[in-house]
């Protein structure tokens, strides 16, 4: 296994935390946004049968979590081949 | 073939694959039954976590919370799945870099302190046997409804499965045994659902039908909901509020932390073979969660329909209660549902007006079992149902009991009382702390303590308030130390359990209850259950200041930090 220097092991780092910082801004947005303080003003919106408020305090929010993970954890496979820092497995 | 066959011969074919696993995976060493040897690939630990995390709560009390709290019961939806996001990017790949067995370990180790392990023990026992307790009543609850057995016998039968492959495999039985029981849990639930939407809406994906049209009408099915509901006298269901935004997002955020910050669920991810191993279980473990919670609130929104159209099949049209149908007669015997003739004339009127509702005891609990008998499905899904009770029961159970003994074998015996104990000795120990755990909370479930309804909100609480913020910033920070991490500890447990006993009662006794429990003491409106926000914030803020006025933590624990942001290596633990 490749020794990364200690600059490149903090260039990994901070790359690791802008990508889960936007992530997190996505996942702050769902819930607690659309779901929870957005709610009565999207409520106003239809999608089908749904109002749109409630949809993503019901549905919509879940999806994205479970994308959001998928997504993550597919960057920061790229992110430790790029540093080569994967190992040997899967 | 009658109803009460039928449970036994699907139940009881359930029990025999369970078994069958148990035997087939024993355990042979320490680290086959801490941590399944390591071994478990990604969507498999992914259907594990599920059905570890997926309890009797999720299965059978959510879609009723939901039903009878609409919107509100949005809550549970998000703060329940939230927390994985938390988990995949804040815990779960680091802690498993660090590959050890037990959560307290890495407190004890990253914060140089046996003290700190022994507060982390104690956290995650307190957490653990709250949480176990509701398992072992709803695997009591589950036998006696649909076997018609004593609640004591249920009990003990499942007692003796979970004993079988807990003490036998640890986590590699557990871990097969759960992704059995994930296939029968998600398909008792799915199936029901799939055939009541099918006959609200034509249309078979339930997560679509609830969003859709009331069949051979024009109307949306959750317009309907809405107009029978406020026509009876409660807040309109997609749009009433738990109590305010600031106390729904204080109960989301609590849950999503607590989610994250649960041992038995973090334990799972030391089971998968590498770091993006455990970041893609996380993912692949959510989504299938995400299966039976995008479908909670569809059973939910249409059992309650189903509920009231039987009940007043059209407005100011009461049923007679001597026409009453057939499950309304058998939930009657449990209690769970009653009616009183208040104005005596032999009609049901249900209504939110208190006084003149006559369906005096409604509980939450029977939706999702009452589900398919209102809907008039045939009886072997009314016995496949009982089935997925009885799995996500079982399974979070053993989840929980392996934490539990993990920590006493693994923190307390091997890591603070004997350290010099060989490995065959501490397999034996494990063993039979795991039967110990068994046996205690069988007992407990025997036995409910009277505090057992109030516990699961508190295990949420505690692990939000005390393991969580100890654990992320043991990761994030790398100037948080021993004193700081341990202050921090104690009093996000300090203020939370503070907060829910001076609105309970200590340890749920009521009368002990100083402030009483009511919404005009309640700081900000925020409810007790609710309170592990507040506790995790000031666990953080207490942590960082105790910090910057002692010490930094050592260069070798401060190198430790530095190698578990790191991938590479994780893999080396999996060879020894």
């Amino acid at each position: 296994m490749p020794r990364l220097t200690r600059q490149q092991a903090h260039q990994y780092w901070r790359r690791n935390l802008s990508l889960m910082c936007k992530l997190l801004l996505v996942w702050f947005a769902v819930s607690y946004g659309c779901g929870i303080l957005l709610v009565e003003p999207l409520n106003q919106i239809r999608l089908g049968g749904y109002k749109l408020g409630f949809w993503f305090a019901q549905q919509g929010s879940i999806y994205v979590f479970v994308a959001l993970i998928f997504y993550y954890a597919r960057r920061m496979a790229a992110l430790d081949r790029e540093f080569g820092v994967h190992g040997d497995e899967r | 073939m009658d109803l009460r066959t039928l449970s036994y011969l699907v139940v009881g074919a359930t029990f025999v694959l369970y078994i069958g696993i148990a035997l087939w995976s024993r355990a042979g060493s320490t680290r086959e039954f801490y941590v399944a040897g390591g071994g478990v690939g990604p969507v498999a630990n992914g259907m594990a976590t599920a059905a570890d995390w997926m309890s009797a709560a999720s299965f059978i009390s959510m879609a009723g919370m939901i039903a009878f709290m609409g919107y509100g019961g949005s809550v549970f939806l998000m703060g329940w799945t939230g927390g994985f996001v938390l988990l995949a990017m804040l815990l779960a790949p680091y802690l498993r870099k660090y590959g050890k067995f037990t959560v307290p370990e890495f407190i004890g180790d990253r914060y140089y302190s046996r003290s700190a392990r022994a507060v982390a023990v104690l956290c995650l026992i307190i957490c653990s046997v709250t949480y176990v307790i509701g398992q072992m009543k709803g695997v009591g609850v589950a036998f006696s409804r649909f076997l018609e057995v004593d609640y004591e016998t249920g009990l003990l039968v499942g007692m003796a499965i979970v004993f079988c492959y807990s003490v036998l495999g640890g986590m590699k039985g557990i871990t097969y045994t759960q992704i059995a029981q994930y296939c029968v849990l998600i398909t008792a639930f799915t199936i029901p659902a799939i055939f009541i939407s099918l006959q609200l809406t034509n249309n078979p994906i339930p997560q679509l039908g609830l969003g859709s049209k009331i069949a051979g009408t024009d109307t949306w099915l959750l317009d309907r909901l809405d107009l029978i509901v406020t026509d009876l006298g409660f807040d309109q269901y997609t749009t009433s509020a738990r109590l305010s935004t600031l106390n729904m997002f204080a109960y989301t955020l609590s849950l999503m932390i607590g989610t994250a910050g649960l041992p038995h669920v973090i334990i799972r991810f030391f089971t998968v073979p590498s770091v993006q191993g455990a970041r893609s279980s996380a993912g692949w473990a959510l989504l299938f969660i995400a299966i039976l919670y995008t479908t909670a609130p569809a059973v939910a929104g249409m059992a309650r329909l189903n509920f009231n159209q039987t009940i007043e099949p059209a407005p100011g049209q009461y049923l007679a209660y001597e026409e009453r149908p057939q499950w309304f007669r058998n939930w009657e015997k449990t209690g769970l549902l009653a009616f009183e003739d208040k104005n005596g004339d032999g009609r049901i009127q249900y209504s939110a007006d208190a006084a003149s509702n006559e369906m005096v005891t409604v509980d939450n609990d029977i939706m999702v079992l009452a589900n398919p008998e209102i809907a008039r499905l045939p009886n072997w899904m009314i016995a496949l149902v009982a089935a997925g009770g009885l799995a996500a029961a079982l399974s979070t159970a053993a989840g929980l009991l392996l934490a539990i003994a993990s920590a006493i074998s693994h923190d307390l015996l091997k890591g603070m009382i004997a350290p010099g104990i060989s490995e065959r000795a501490e397999l034996l120990a494990s063993r039979i702390t795991m039967a110990l755990a068994v046996l205690g909370a069988g007992y407990l479930g025997l036995n409910p303590p009277g505090f057992a309804a109030g516990t699961v909100a508190l295990a949420f609480g505690l692990a939000a308030s005390s393991i969580f913020p100890a654990l992320m910033m043991g990761i994030f920070s790398l100037r948080v130390n021993r004193e700081g991490a341990i202050a921090g500890m104690l009093a996000g447990l300090g203020v939370t359990l503070l907060y829910v006993f001076q609105h309970k009662g200590v340890m749920f006794i009521a009368s002990t209850s100083f402030l009483g429990d009511m919404p005009p003491n309640w700081f900000f409106g925020i409810e007790p259950n609710a309170f592990g926000a507040v506790g995790a914030l000031v666990n953080f803020a207490v942590a960082m200041v105790v910090s910057r006025c002692t010490a930094r933590p050592p260069a070798d624990v401060q190198d430790l930090v530095e190698s578990i942001r790191l991938p590479a290596g994780a893999g080396e633990a999996q060879a020894h």
